[in-house]
């Protein structure tokens, strides 16, 4: 299994009262009232310092992903965190999981930019190509709803044929229409960087991963529980198509929070993990309910499904939310000691069949030390016991093709 | 009662578009365009019915979403229209819009000056003032919806509108349906209901009558008078005390004020 150290890059203050004064963490936090550049300046040094630090202790990857006007994460552009990494490191895959398609015009800058990625890194990028989240793309970039997932298909075609086709060609396309389509340069890896899809439960992501055999990863902050009637789905998709069950087909975001024993990580992430879930999820369900964002038929199953399932699910009560119904009940949570964290993420690996875990490790309200400690205890003393998990039946055919598995370091640099 | 009597109408046009249209009276055509809370008929249409032969289509797209793929904007969406009204040998109608039908009736209008008998705008949609901007309706949270559309959300006929079955089987059905309509509406208004249309409206000949509520929270009075200001020949009836469902909120005033002006036999 693949241990991938992921970086959300949000805000890391938001006030005590946040979720009470402001309707919504996405869209419509004022800027003037709540983000200050200077606290920005911070976050973003520290956001740059950790994923360097994760891969200098030895995980596989290191990523982040694009989201705007978002207090849990504003990463808009990603290729810009993943040109500094490119460089930074040597080793590991640099996951842009990803750019959202739809909100490039033309598509070509996310191909011209990912195969920068890939050159600079010598062919460790990882091009992830969500669609988006109705917050972003129809809220913050006004993409009209039902163009969506036409944009998508459309820019998903012109950057593979951009990647892969003799230049220049013209791409007549509904949204865009190009003379000379020759790309300065093409990417490294042959014939192009492994593209990974990215979603919160569409059926079309599903099929359109089966049919283009892309790896899926289904992000979500809701732990594996809620994730399984999502993850079984695209499994039998999987099946419906003829291809066979690689768990490196699918990829699984997960919150991880690690301390010397149970009860060190409850009393150092338990404040971080309700900020998270109070502050950061608090996103206003008018703006994530987008009439024709999601297809018809997506929407049927889902009603029929009761909706109660999607990346943006809270607990019912914050405050009286507990560490054993984050870990134990809920399982939205894995922390604990380096035991109880190795043997959730077995389960979890085994229940939903993953081989891409997407770590985060940098929840919230925590700071850069704890960040750290955190990021450097897993790697440590977990990683050496779950990292080779599948390795000895499966084979990972979506990773980049230039990263190499990294040396575990035994001892963390400046532990 | 509304509804006895309605005919419901379907047919596949030349492009492979589909129409559903419900038509019930007699007398002069009249095409009744409906806004994003969808096509149903009410006792407004019953009262137009009493001296029109009235039409009411349901916008294409508004349950079958893939048809909206063959509708790049309003161009495409007032070619739609006018191949319904052949396919219906409906001529030189009086085209009444409410909302978003109101500016498919005024971008029909400015196409097809001649087409068109007699235009009645309902708090239409179209224009845009930065100082007083149009409510973005999907954007707001869902229990603010009835008090932005109608002065008296608690009024029977508007708690109607947004009911839900009492069969929760069915509950689903009606959520997609509805989404599904508002999609086909933002399909041509996202994220800003301002095609430019201001820049056609001096096209808009045929007598033209702007009906508002003076309370209008979505589509603010204002923009009665920046229709009137473009349009060569429009008149406005300001209905005190009613929202953006003027209809709804103030029925026999709406009524009133559309049999005034358009006269038996127009």
């Amino acid at each position: 299994m693949k241990m991938i150290w992921f970086h959300l890059q949000g805000y890391r203050e938001l006030p005590p009262d946040f979720e009470d004064r402001y309707e919504s963490v996405w869209v419509s936090p004022p800027t003037d009232e709540l983000c200050r550049p200077e606290k920005v300046h911070q976050y973003l040094n520290w956001n740059l310092d950790e994923l360097d630090y994760a891969a200098k202790l030895g995980y596989d990857g290191v990523g982040t992903n694009e989201h705007h006007q978002n207090g849990y994460g504003f990463p808009c552009s990603p290729n810009q965190t993943a040109y500094y990494l490119a460089k930074s490191t040597t080793d590991q895959a640099i996951v842009i999981l990803g750019n959202t398609l739809p909100l490039y015009n033309p598509p070509l800058r996310a191909a011209e930019e990912l195969a920068f990625v890939d050159c600079l890194s010598n062919g460790r990028c990882v091009a992830g190509m969500p669609v988006g989240s109705p917050m972003d793309v129809a809220h913050c970039y006004g993409i009209t709803p039902t163009q969506t997932r036409p944009r998508y298909y459309e820019a998903h075609d012109l950057i593979k044929q951009a990647w892969t086709r003799e230049g220049p060609f013209h791409f007549n396309g509904k949204y865009t229409k190009l003379r000379n389509v020759n790309l300065w340069p093409k990417p490294i890896q042959d014939p192009h960087p492994p593209i990974w899809l990215a979603g919160g439960g569409s059926l079309e992501t599903w099929d359109f991963a089966a049919e283009q055999d892309y790896t899926y990863s289904f992000l979500s902050f809701g732990g594996r529980t809620a994730a399984k009637p999502m993850m079984d789905g695209f499994w039998e998709t999987v099946a419906k198509h003829g291809k066979d069950a690689n768990p490196y087909r699918g990829g699984f975001a997960q919150i991880v929070m690690v301390g010397e024993t149970d009860a060190e990580a409850e009393k150092l992430y338990l404040e971080h993990a309700r900020y998270f879930y109070k502050k950061s999820l608090h996103v206003a369900p008018h703006y994530a309910a987008v009439p024709g964002y999601m297809t018809k038929k997506s929407l049927e199953a889902n009603v029929k499904k009761g909706a109660g399932v999607n990346a943006f699910s809270t607990p019912a009560d914050f405050d009286g939310m507990k560490w054993s119904d984050l870990v134990d009940r809920e399982k939205r949570v894995i922390g604990g000691s380096p035991a109880t964290v190795i043997d959730h993420i077995k389960e979890l690996a085994e229940d939903l069949r993953v081989g891409h875990l997407i770590l985060i490790m940098q929840l919230g309200s925590m700071d850069h030390e704890l960040t750290k400690y955190n990021t450097r205890l897993f790697a440590e003393k977990v990683m050496p016991h779950v990292r080779d998990i599948w390795d000895d039946q499966w084979e990972d055919h979506w990773w980049p093709s230039g990263a190499r598995k990294p040396e575990l370091p035994g001892v963390a640099p400046g532990a | 009662m509304s509804g006895l009597n309605v005919d419901e109408r379907h047919c596949e046009l030349p492009s492979g578009l589909k129409a559903d249209v419900l038509v019930k009276g007699e007398g002069p055509p009249l095409v009744f365009l409906h806004g994003h809370m969808g096509r149903r008929w009410d006792v407004f249409l019953d009262d137009l019915a009493q001296n029109h032969t009235v039409y009411a289509p349901r916008h294409p797209g508004a349950t079958d979403p893939d048809e909206l793929m063959k509708l790049d904007g309003f161009s495409d969406l007032v070619l739609y229209y006018d191949d319904l009204f052949q396919a219906f040998e409906i001529e030189q109608p009086i085209l009444v819009g409410h909302s978003f039908g109101g500016m498919v009736a005024a971008e029909f209008a400015a196409t097809y000056p001649q087409g068109v008998s007699a235009l009645v705008l309902i708090a239409s949609l179209g224009l845009w003032l930065d100082d007083q901007p149009v409510t973005d309706i999907t954007g707001i949270a869902s229990q603010q919806v009835p008090s932005t559309l109608s002065t008296n959300p608690d009024a029977e006929n508007v708690r109607e509108l947004f009911s839900l079955p009492a069969d929760p089987a069915k509950i689903g059905d009606v959520v997609v349906e509805r989404m599904s309509c508002l999609a086909s509406v933002s399909h041509f208004v996202w994220p800003i209901p301002d095609r430019e249309l201001v820049r056609r409206l001096y096209r808009v000949t045929p007598p033209t009558l702007l009906v508002w509520g003076s309370e209008d929270r979505f589509v603010p009075l204002a923009y009665a008078a920046e229709f009137a200001k473009g349009l060569p020949n429009a008149r406005t009836s300001r209905v005190d005390g009613a929202g953006h469902f003027v209809q709804l909120d103030r029925l026999e005033e709406v009524t009133a004020a559309v049999n005034e002006f358009l006269p038996v036999g127009v």
